[in-house]
């Protein structure tokens, strides 16, 4: 093999394809691929002539025929007459909104839980334990269903709150939990509110800007300004300032009982709420039992390290071992979202127009074109379980641990 | 070469795995023809049903399968096979029951499934007759005070997905300008769960779907069916498309259920009928005249076993959804046409 050091002065030789280890992979590479790509033609040609000779033409015309259903919760303007494109968009806009509420609560819940199982306090530790193997030891679709089943049994109807003397009343007079969701006040927007927005986003950007230029002081005189009571004030005092000196241009609008349901305000309907719930509370334990296993991962020697340099234990948490936990705990947290993102499409146990309810559903059934939904269907998870990966994979590079 | 001789070249090539791979393809396109030879080899009848619903198909306390739609698939069974009870039931949902029925999973559908225009043209079934003429209605709670749908504005429906009922839904509140918000649920079960709870204030389905659910209540006396009917949903069997023999002989046993009750003969009185009639229509339907049968590619006594299986179509009515059941159904549109219904059955001869 004195290739490498001496390149041949001989021409090229087709033979050499086969006895040069230099093409020899490449050789057979091409040749797999070749194979490959005959393989799928043939596979794909047989599938479309047996689908003709079984009479079933695909065409995805019916997309932009009338739907001619209604959908109880949607983002976007969509009525009966939309067409099955739009129906099939407000599926997926309802797919990514309980997805990602529910990537982050879940997120919340399996931090918490993951700490306090190595809470140092006997009950706290069990009960964590209990969470986690109860809630990933029974099957997601029991508890959707569990949930969803208490929140209409249990919680009042709105017919209820009628009346004089009404059973149930609004809290606050202006919260609504019934079972067929909970009815919050929504704002309206009067003249002027864009500005007391901006000036809201602006005091955001200052918090931010406030927190780094204390962490820069404090690396670089050691001087420890106050965090906690100046980001409260910058974020909310010249909001709130705004607010008046524009004579209050952001209403409530509160939602009211007006004949067989409550109108007004914005409303969060139970099947969200459950799907949502149900989803965060058991990935959460998934992503307990990857926290816990990611700050076990770290070594007690840096625990002890920082204990000796004087940290206080919810500093040592957060500036030694979370940071170095991270990058084992990020890899299975990218499976977790997918799961999450895959298992919503559960949603049509409890009644929520998900993508798989719309598309797959309902407009599968009414225009009886099988093939052409499922296979859209598998291309919105494919594309979106892909996009969540790529997204994490970034966030995986920017945390993991810089070796040089 | 053009491209169906070579394909034709590489399906004969085709190597052991590409064959294993190629056989979920193939599959498709097998079940097509002649339903009837599969049937009589497989010495069962695949029969798809609801997954319940009580007076249409619903299993009892021994788990038989009984009801008005189970009565038809036994019915089949016993001209075709000799033996009523020869029937593998196959529950189906709303969603999956199409599917099942192309895929050839099952040999027939009797699950009170809407006749459209597209289910029978684009979806490639034969619907092969109606057994039951139905409408969707609305059922409320009697403590709710509504007398009609058209009050219906703002109020949150139920209504099983997979459906007409949900075209016939949006159509009708589109129409007369009200609103409403729907909640999708699978299965009737699920319905009734979500109506009782009040998570919804009415449930629609088929007017004799919801007499069927209210006879299961703990107090059926507290809900009313509101007036309105607002679709027509002819309910019957379909077969696939394309076996127009298997088509035939599952059309002829419904008619013949129906040509019997209007002829007189019951599973009582068959024998008798069969014996001694100078009824010429009657004897060519018991196969003591004629060659009804052969013509069918039956034995000759293929309606009277039928016939024999659950009793003639008033008998089946009577016995599982009829008004002295707990479903309670006049017959109404569902009567013989000599009593001012619409079941008329096409002669015999």
């Amino acid at each position: 093999m004195t290739t490498l050091t001496d390149p041949p002065k001989e021409s090229f030789r087709p033979s050499m394809l086969l006895s040069d280890t230099r093409y020899r992979s490449i050789t057979f590479q091409v040749i797999a691929l070749v194979l490959l790509i005959a393989a799928i033609w043939y596979l794909g040609s047989n599938l479309a002539a047996n689908l003709r000779a079984a009479g079933l033409n695909i065409s995805f015309q019916f997309l932009n025929n009338p739907a001619g259903y209604d959908i109880n919760q949607t983002l976007i303007p969509y009525t009966s007459q939309s067409s099955n494109l739009q129906a099939a968009w407000v599926g997926i806009i309802n797919t990514l909104l309980v997805s990602f509420l529910a990537c982050i609560t879940a997120t919340i819940f399996g931090v918490i839980a993951g700490v306090l199982r190595l809470s140092n306090n006997w009950l706290v530790r069990k009960l964590m334990a209990g969470y986690v193997e109860i809630f990933r030891n029974i099957p997601v679709l029991i508890w959707i269903l569990i949930i969803y089943t208490i929140m209409t049994a249990a919680m009042p109807a709105p017919s209820a709150f009628r009346g004089d003397d009404p059973a149930s009343s609004m809290m606050l007079g202006s919260f609504a939990f019934t079972n067929r969701g909970v009815y919050i006040p929504g704002p309206i927007w009067g003249p002027g509110s864009t500005i007391v927005v901006a000036t809201f986003v602006a005091s955001v950007i200052g918090v931010f800007a406030y927190r780094r230029y204390a962490t820069k002081l404090l690396y670089d005189t050691g001087r420890l300004l106050p965090m906690l009571w100046p980001s409260v004030v910058i974020l909310l005092v010249p909001t709130i300032v705004m607010f008046f000196f524009l004579g209050m241009p952001i209403g409530l609008d509160y939602p009211a009982l007006k004949g067989f349901n409550f109108r007004g305000g914005i409303q969060i309907g139970a099947p969200l709420i459950a799907l949502w719930f149900a989803l965060s509370i058991y990935t959460g334990a998934f992503i307990a039992e990857n926290v816990r296993a990611g700050i076990q991962a770290v070594s007690k020697g840096q625990t002890e390290a920082a204990a000796a340099l004087g940290l206080r234990s919810g500093r040592i948490m957060n500036l030694v071992v979370l940071p170095q936990a991270l990058r084992v705990i990020i890899p299975p947290l990218i499976s977790n979202y997918l799961n999450i993102t895959k298992n919503s499409s559960l949603a049509i146990l409890v009644g929520y127009a998900d993508i798989t309810a719309t598309l797959g559903g309902i407009t599968l059934n009414q225009t009886g074109r099988a093939i052409e939904c499922v296979v859209l269907l598998m291309l919105f998870y494919l594309v979106i379980s892909l996009g969540i990966s790529m997204v994490m994979n970034v966030y995986n590079n920017a945390t993991k641990l810089k070796e040089r | 070469m053009n491209v169906a001789d070579y394909q034709e070249e590489v399906k004969m090539k085709k190597t052991v795995i590409f064959g294993a791979l190629t056989v979920a393809g193939l599959a498709a396109g097998a079940a097509g023809a002649a339903t009837l030879d599969d049937v009589k080899a497989r010495g069962k009848l695949n029969c798809g049903v609801t997954t319940g619903l009580a007076g249409f198909a619903a299993p009892n306390a021994n788990g038989e399968w009984e009801g008005f739609d189970v009565a038809v698939c036994r019915a089949v069974a016993a001209a075709v096979l000799g033996d009523k009870n020869a029937v593998e039931f196959v529950p189906t949902t709303g969603k999956t029951r199409f599917t099942a029925l192309a895929s050839g999973e099952i040999d027939f559908l009797a699950r009170n499934t809407t006749w459209t225009f597209s289910r029978d043209t684009d979806l490639k079934f034969d619907f092969i007759g109606i057994n039951y003429y139905d409408g969707q209605g609305f059922m409320v709670p009697k403590a709710l005070g509504v007398s009609s749908a058209k009050d219906l504005d703002g109020a949150t429906v139920c209504i099983q997905t997979g459906t007409t009922t949900e075209l016939n839904l949006a159509d009708f509140f589109r129409k007369n300008g009200i609103e409403y918000e729907p909640v999708p649920v699978e299965t009737n079960a699920e319905g009734q769960q979500q109506y009782l709870a009040g998570a919804c204030d009415t449930y629609t389905t088929d007017a004799s779907g919801l007499a069927a659910t209210r006879a299961t209540f703990e107090n059926p006396d507290e809900h009313v069916l509101l007036p309105e009917i607002i679709s027509k949903e002819p309910l019957g069997p379909l077969v696939r498309h394309g076996d127009n023999d298997w088509g035939d002989i599952t059309r002829w046993v419904l008619n013949a259920l129906i040509a019997a009750e209007e002829l007189g003969i019951t599973s009582a009185n068959i024998e008798e009928m069969a014996g001694n009639t100078n009824n010429p229509e009657v004897a060519r339907l018991m196969g003591t005249e004629g060659t009804l049968g052969e013509m069918i590619g039956l034995d000759a006594e293929w309606a009277k076993r039928a016939i024999m299986a659950e009793g003639n179509y008033g008998e089946i009515f009577a016995k599982n959804i009829g008004e002295e059941t707990p479903i309670g159904l006049a017959r109404g549109l569902n009567a013989q046409w000599t009593d001012g219904g619409l079941l008329y059955a096409p002669p015999f001869r």
